[in-house]
């Protein structure tokens, strides 16, 4: 299809614009196109992918309030943003996050690299996060013994780790 | 290394001679990791930063330590000097403007670069000149092999290695080739890259990433997939458009040098001439004017000049570059004074 408006060029962006009640459809160049300030979008935008879906899951409404137990953050919140809290919301929010992650990567399990280390099993690191969520408040509320013993059991559970 | 002599050195990935390098300028790698068991970097309290960046300023000096690692604190770098990285693509624009603690650790060729407490807690970047995604691959692995030995990493077995953004999740891998496709802008073919990368997941971008504008006809383009396929794979897809991209810009090429190469000498011979006359040069018309002239050489157009000294200007003749030569805080209009100065100097003209 060549472009409507310089008729020389192959026509690579088509517009459908609503004036009026009325259906408009147009076809451009990447130049013409620029040229009457249509933004061209070269690569998926996470953002817009996400606000997109926004409206969709509004309705059911369910998702927004999904809380992550450990980093606080709710999907809604995610959703704003575009970054997670912490690596569990890839449990918690495993629903809603699915339909991303396909549209995004096209599949949904990991086939690359494992981690040398045999031992960085979940259930460790969630462990390990919510120590250092509850060592935060405690070191926040001044309760400096609560603070040291939680320090400690951090530095037993990391020492574990790396020996593993 | 000290910084200054850091910045005062060649970019290793502006070095000409690579594979395929008249239109391949460099191959990136960059791996997205994060510690296990600590929230990602947006949720970390201002202590938990600090103590994270002391984890891994360790980790990384460890693992770079037979390459001759240097750790930089950002909060402690000018803003020149931050600019002067981000330039380099030491460092991205969002460590550059983040706040509170976080560095980089550099090797000493300035191929490897990883940065502490970016959107990721660890992002390890490996670049070569030229097409060479097998290889630069192979160093990223390296590094982050030494560098989970210091530090564990949060991984999933279904989703990979977690991320704070779901579009990294998996690998964390992204490639990237930065290309010179001065012909197909110059035919107004970009198009047709842009046609040939869409349906494998690929992505086109500027020179200095998201969002950038595509000065100085270089592209970037990378995967945008980083779950569900093999790092091998992503590999292969990337480089598969490649050889298509190339012909495509030799074909463009061989077009506008036969049927205008009027045109196309008035083209390069006048950006040469502003290039060693100006007074007062922008740093985009710079890098417009650059990219002709580094066509007209590869075209045995224009002599006597080699190609090295454009790819270096390239990086020079950036803002934070200039003002790092002068030593001083420059405004826009006394930056583009010192820039037209540098480029007759270094081009050897009046």
């Amino acid at each position: 299809m060549i472009c409507q408006r310089c008729k020389k060029q192959q026509a690579t962006i088509h517009l459908t614009e609503i004036l009026r009640n009325e259906k408009r459809e147009r076809h451009l160049c990447e130049d013409c196109a620029r040229e009457e300030g249509v933004a061209i979008k070269a690569q998926i935008n996470l953002q817009d992918i996400l606000s997109g879906m926004v409206e969709a899951h509004e309705t059911a409404g369910r998702e927004g309030n999904l809380k992550c137990p450990d980093c606080g953050i709710t999907y809604a919140e995610f959703r704003n943003q575009g970054r997670l809290g912490c690596p569990h919301d890839y449990e918690v929010f495993a629903d809603p996050l699915k339909e991303v992650l396909e549209k995004v990567h096209g599949a949904g399990e990991h086939v690359g690299k494992l981690p040398c280390r045999a031992g960085t099993d979940t259930l460790a690191q969630r462990e390990l996060l919510q120590l250092r969520r509850h060592l935060q408040e405690a070191v926040e509320a001044e309760q400096y013994e609560e603070a040291a013993r939680i320090r400690d059991i951090i530095r037993v559970k990391e020492t574990a780790g790396e020996t593993r | 290394m000290k910084l200054d002599d850091l910045i005062s050195s060649p970019s290793p990935w502006l070095q000409p001679g690579g594979p395929q390098g008249e239109i391949v300028l460099a191959t990136r790698v960059r791996l997205a990791r994060n510690v296990a068991g600590r929230p990602f970097s947006s949720r970390l309290k201002s202590d938990e930063r600090s103590e994270l960046e002391a984890q891994l300023r360790a980790a990384v000096l460890k693992a770079l330590a037979a390459r001759g690692g240097t750790w930089l604190e950002l909060p402690e770098l000018s803003e020149i000097d931050r600019r002067c990285l981000v330039e380099r693509h030491l460092i991205s624009r969002e460590l550059a403007a983040a706040e509170g603690q976080r560095g980089v650790g550099i090797d000493s060729t300035q191929r490897i670069a990883v940065m502490a407490n970016e959107e990721d807690h660890l992002r390890l970047q490996v670049y070569s000149c030229g097409l060479q995604l097998e290889e630069t691959w192979r160093d990223a692995d390296r590094v982050d092999d030494a560098l989970e030995g210091e530090v564990a990493y949060s991984f999933s077995p279904r989703l990979g290695y977690l991320t704070a953004c779901p579009t990294n999740v998996g690998t964390g891998l992204r490639a990237s080739l930065m290309l010179h496709l001065p012909a197909l802008v110059l035919t107004k073919q970009i198009e047709k890259v842009f046609r040939a990368v869409a349906r494998l997941r690929l992505a086109v971008r500027g020179l200095y990433g998201e969002g950038t504008q595509a000065t100085g006809d270089i592209y970037q383009i990378s995967n945008q997939a980083s779950l569900g396929q093999s790092e091998t794979q992503i590999l292969k897809t990337l480089g598969s458009v490649i050889p298509q991209i190339i012909a495509y810009e030799q074909q463009a090429r061989d077009v506008v040098a036969t049927e205008s190469p009027r045109a196309l000498d008035d083209r390069i011979f006048r950006s040469w001439g502003i290039l060693t006359n100006a007074r007062t040069i922008s740093s985009e018309e710079t890098l417009t004017l650059l990219s002709a002239a580094r066509l007209g050489v590869h075209l045995g157009r224009l002599k006597g000049i080699a190609i090295s000294v454009i790819n270096e200007l390239f990086l020079q003749t950036r803002p934070g570059h200039i003002q790092k030569l002068r030593g001083a805080e420059l405004s826009e209009p006394e930056r583009d004074i010192a820039r037209a100065d540098f480029i007759r100097k270094r081009l050897g003209a009046l």
